[in-house]
C-alpha cells in the first residue's frame, strides 16, 4: 500500500485564509506493480508522480492524495477487485491508470453504479468509452494507429498482402480489426489471422512467425501489449532473418516502446509503426518533459507512449479540478467538466471529444532508425493532425451503440 | 526440396531446441519426484536463480554468457543442497500437501526476493556474437542459438545416460528409484545419493533457467510461470525416469511447436491435449511404474 500526500498546498491555504473551501481529493491509482506486464505500470505511475510532483501548486487551494494499488495480470478479475476497494473503503472520488482493457471493461459498471470519473491512461479497446458515461480516455483507441496505418501501409510503405499477428485478447482483436478495415478499404489483401495466446505470459514467437515468414507477405503487422512481449516480438522477427526474407514488421507504436527500445538493437531498425508519441517528438512540452523525467529517474530510464497519455492524463483531471473548484460532490459533472478539455503535452495538442470522451490526436507514422549519436530512435515519416477514433466515427461494431 | 519437407525440417528444428530446453528444466524435477516422492514446487524457482546469477554475471561483471551459464549451474547446485539438508528433508516423510505448502511457499518466496533485488521488469541477457544470427543451410537459415540449444541437450543427455547406464552411482540411483528399501538393505546411501541428485538436478535447472532468458526473458514470475510446463514434462515421461523426461520432452516439444505453426487458432492448446491422451492411455506416464 503506497500513499503519497502533498500537503504542502493545503498549509499555504490555511494561512492565506481564501474564502473557496481547500478540498482534499482523493485520486485510487490502478496500474500493474507486479507480474510479467510490470513494467507497463512503472511507465504510467512515474508520469503520475512527476506531473503531481510539478504541478501540486496548480490546484491550490485544493490538494489531491494518490491511493495505489496493483491492477495484476491483465485479466480483469484483480482490477475489477482492488477498484470496487478503492471506491467502497477508500473513499476515492476519481479513478485513473489501467493499462489493460480488461480491466476498463470489467470496471465500466461499477463505475456507473458509483458514479466515480474513470479516467483511463492506457487501455485501449476502442469501445470502453460506450461502457460507461463516466470513463473518459486520454490515451488512444486501437483504431487511433491500427486504422490509418492500412492505408499508409498500402499507399506509402508498400504493402500489397500482409499478415496479421495479434496477442489474443480485446485490444488486439480490435487493433488488427482496425488495420484490416483501413487496409482492404485502400486494396490490399490480408493473408492470414494468427493469435499469439494470452497475454499473461511472454510466448516464443518463433514457430508463430516461421509460419509467416513461409507465407511470405510483403509485411507483417503485430500488435501485442507492448512491454516484454515487444523485446519479444524483435527477437524472434531478427533471429528468423525475416527483414532480409522481404518481410516488413508494421504494427501500432507498441511494438517499439522508447523504455525498450535501446535493448532491441539492430533488429528493430526499419520497422515502420503508426503512433501518438515517440520521445524523439520535437516540440517544447516533450523537451520539457524528457528533461524532467530524466532529471527525475536517471539518464536511463526513458519515457513512452504510456507516460506520455498518463503525463495528460493528470494534467486533465487537475485542470477539471480547477475548473470545478475542488467540487467532486457529483461525479457526473466533472466528467461533463472535462468534456472538450484540450491541453498541451508531450504529445503535442489533445482534446476530449465532447460526444465520445474519447482522445483527439495527432498520429505519426515512424520508422526505427540509428540516431547520428548511435542510440535508436524514430524519424517521423508522415502526420496527421488531430485524428478522431476512427471505430466510433464509422460506428464499426460494439463503437455504434 | 518440396515445400513440405521445408515445413517439417523448420518445425523439428525448433520443437527440438523447445525440447531440448524442456528436458534440461525438467530433468532433475523427475529425479526428485521418482527417488523421493518428494513433491518440489520450488525447481522452477532454482531455474529462475539460475537465469538472475546469468544476467548479474553478465551485465554487471562482464562474464561471457557460457561461463555465465556454467557458474550459474554450479552456483545453485551448491546452495540447493543447503535447501535439501535444511529444509527438505524433514518433510520426506510427511504427505504430499505439507511438501506442497513448503515448496510452494518458498517460490513464492523466491519470487519476492527476485522482485526487491531485480524489479519486476523483465530482463534479457547480452548474447556473444557466435550465437547471433543464424546458419544458412542453403534451403533454410535456422537461428543459431537455437541450433546451440540442441547441441547442448545433446551433449548433456550423452553424459547423463552414461552417469545413469554405465557408472556405478548411477546404477545405484536407478536401484533406488525402483525400489527403496531393498537398495537401502543392500547398503546404499539412499540420503546421500539423494542430495547429490537433487544438486545436479537444480544445477540443471539453473542451466535451463539461464538458456530460457533469450527465448521467454526472465521476469521474478517465472518461478511459478513455467512450473506447469515442467510438471506437465514430468506427468508425461514418468516419474524418476530419464528415458520418459527425454521422450516426453520431445514429444512436447516438436508436437507443442507443429500446433502452433500449422494450426495457429488452437495456439497453445496442443500441449494439454497431449497431455490428456497420455495420461489417459498410460496413467503413469510414458515409464512410470504403474
Amino acid at each position: 500500500m503506497k500513499m503519497l500526500t502533498w500537503a504542502g498546498a493545503a498549509a499555504l491555504a490555511l494561512t492565506v485564509g481564501g474564502t473557496a473551501q481547500a478540498e482534499n481529493i482523493k485520486i485510487g491509482v490502478v496500474v500493474p506493480f507486479t507480474g510479467a506486464n510490470a513494467d507497463l505500470g512503472q511507465q504510467i505511475d512515474k508520469a503520475f508522480d512527476l506531473y503531481v510532483k510539478l504541478h501540486a501548486k496548480d490546484i491550490a487551494p485544493h490538494t489531491v492524495q494518490i491511493v495505489k494499488r496493483d491492477e495484476g495480470p491483465p485479466t480483469g478479475a484483480n482490477a475489477k477487485t482492488v477498484a470496487t476497494e478503492l471506491i467502497t473503503n477508500d473513499k476515492v472520488q476519481i479513478l485513473a491508470g489501467f493499462a489493460f482493457s480488461p480491466s476498463a471493461i470489467a470496471l465500466a459498471p461499477v463505475v456507473t453504479q458509483a458514479k466515480v470519473p474513470m479516467v483511463i491512461s492506457n487501455a485501449g479497446t476502442a469501445w470502453i468509452t460506450n461502457l460507461s458515461p463516466y470513463i473518459a480516455r486520454l490515451s488512444f483507441s486501437m483504431w487511433h494507429h491500427g486504422y490509418p496505418m492500412g492505408a499508409y501501409a498500402f499507399d506509402k510503405i508498400g504493402c500489397k498482402t500482409a499478415a496479421l499477428a495479434y496477442t489474443d485478447f480485446p485490444p488486439g482483436k480490435d487493433s488488427t480489426e482496425a488495420f484490416k478495415t483501413g487496409f482492404e478499404k485502400a486494396g490490399g489483401k490480408i493473408t492470414e489471422s494468427i493469435p499469439l495466446g494470452s497475454p499473461v505470459q511472454v510466448p516464443d514467437f518463433t514457430p508463430f512467425f516461421q509460419r509467416i515468414k513461409d507465407s511470405k507477405p510483403d509485411c507483417m503487422y503485430v500488435f501485442i501489449p507492448s512491454g516484454a512481449h515487444a523485446t519479444g516480438v524483435t527477437k524472434a522477427y531478427g533471429e528468423l532473418g525475416m527483414r532480409k526474407a522481404g518481410i516488413k514488421l508494421i504494427g501500432p507504436m507498441d511494438l517499439i516502446p522508447d523504455n525498450k527500445l535501446q535493448d532491441m538493437g539492430d533488429a528493430a531498425i526499419g520497422t515502420v509503426v503508426m503512433g501518438n508519441y515517440a520521445v524523439d517528438l520535437d516540440n517544447a512540452e516533450n523537451k520539457a518533459f524528457n528533461e524532467a523525467w530524466h532529471k527525475e529517474y536517471g539518464a536511463d530510464s526513458y519515457p513512452d507512449f504510456m507516460s506520455a497519455a498518463s503525463w495528460d492524463s493528470m494534467h486533465a483531471i487537475f485542470d477539471t479540478i480547477k475548473k470545478v473548484n475542488g467540487d467532486l460532490s457529483d461525479g457526473g459533472k466533472f466528467i461533463d467538466a472535462m468534456k472538450g478539455w484540450t491541453g498541451k503535452g508531450p504529445r503535442g495538442t489533445v482534446s476530449i471529444d465532447a460526444g465520445t470522451r474519447d482522445i483527439v490526436q495527432d498520429e505519426h507514422a515512424m520508422e526505427v532508425i540509428r540516431k547520428p549519436d548511435g542510440k535508436l530512435g524514430v524519424k517521423v515519416l508522415g502526420t496527421t493532425k488531430a485524428v478522431k477514433d476512427e471505430c466510433k466515427e464509422l460506428k464499426i461494431g460494439r463503437c455504434g451503440s | 526440396m518440396p515445400q513440405f519437407a521445408i515445413i517439417a525440417v523448420s518445425i523439428l528444428f525448433d520443437g527440438l531446441a523447445y525440447a531440448m530446453f524442456l528436458f534440461i528444466t525438467s530433468v532433475g524435477l523427475s529425479v526428485t519426484m521418482g527417488l523421493m516422492g518428494f513433491v518440489n514446487l520450488a525447481h522452477g524457482a532454482f531455474a529462475m536463480a539460475g537465469g538472475y546469477i546469468v544476467v548479474s554475471l553478465t551485465r554487471n561483471l562482464g562474464i561471457g554468457f557460457a561461463p555465465s551459464l556454467a557458474i550459474a549451474a554450479v552456483a545453485v547446485g551448491a546452495v540447493s543442497v543447503v535447501f535439501e539438508r535444511g529444509l527438505y528433508r524433514r518433510l520426506y516423510k510427511a504427505t504430499d500437501l505439507e511438501q506442497v505448502l513448503l515448496t510452494i511457499g518458498l517460490a513464492f518466496m523466491a519470487i519476492a526476493t527476485a522482485t526487491y533485488l531485480y524489479g519486476p521488469i523483465p530482463k534479457s541477457v547480452p548474447l556473444p556474437p557466435w550465437l547471433q544470427g543464424d546458419i544458412n543451410l542453403g534451403f533454410r537459415a535456422f537461428p543459431t542459438y537455437r541450433a546451440f540449444l540442441i547441441v547442448l541437450g545433446i551433449v548433456l543427455i550423452s553424459v547423463l545416460w552414461y552417469g545413469f547406464e554405465k557408472t556405478n552411482i548411477g546404477a545405484k540411483i536407478r536401484a533406488a528409484v525402483d525400489n527403496r528399501r531393498m537398495a537401502e538393505s543392500v547398503g546404499i546411501n539412499v540420503d546421500l545419493l539423494f542430495t547429490l541428485t537433487f544438486a545436479l538436478g537444480s544445477g540443471l535447472a539453473a542451466l535451463g533457467g539461464g538458456l530460457a532468458i533469450q527465448l521467454f526473458g526472465l521476469s521474478p514470475s517465472f518461478a511459478v510461470l513455467y512450473l506447469v510446463l515442467f510438471l506437465i514434462v514430468v506427468a508425461v515421461g514418468g516419474l524418476g525416469s530419464l528415458k520418459g523426461t527425454l521422450l516426453a520432452a520431445l514429444v512436447i516439444g516438436v508436437i507443442d511447436t507443429a500446433g502452433k505453426y500449422l494450426y495457429a487458432e488452437a495456439g497453445g492448446f496442443f500441449i494439454y491435449a497431449i497431455t490428456v491422451i497420455v495420461l489417459l492411455i498410460k496413467p503413469a506416464g510414458f515409464y512410470g511404474r504403474e
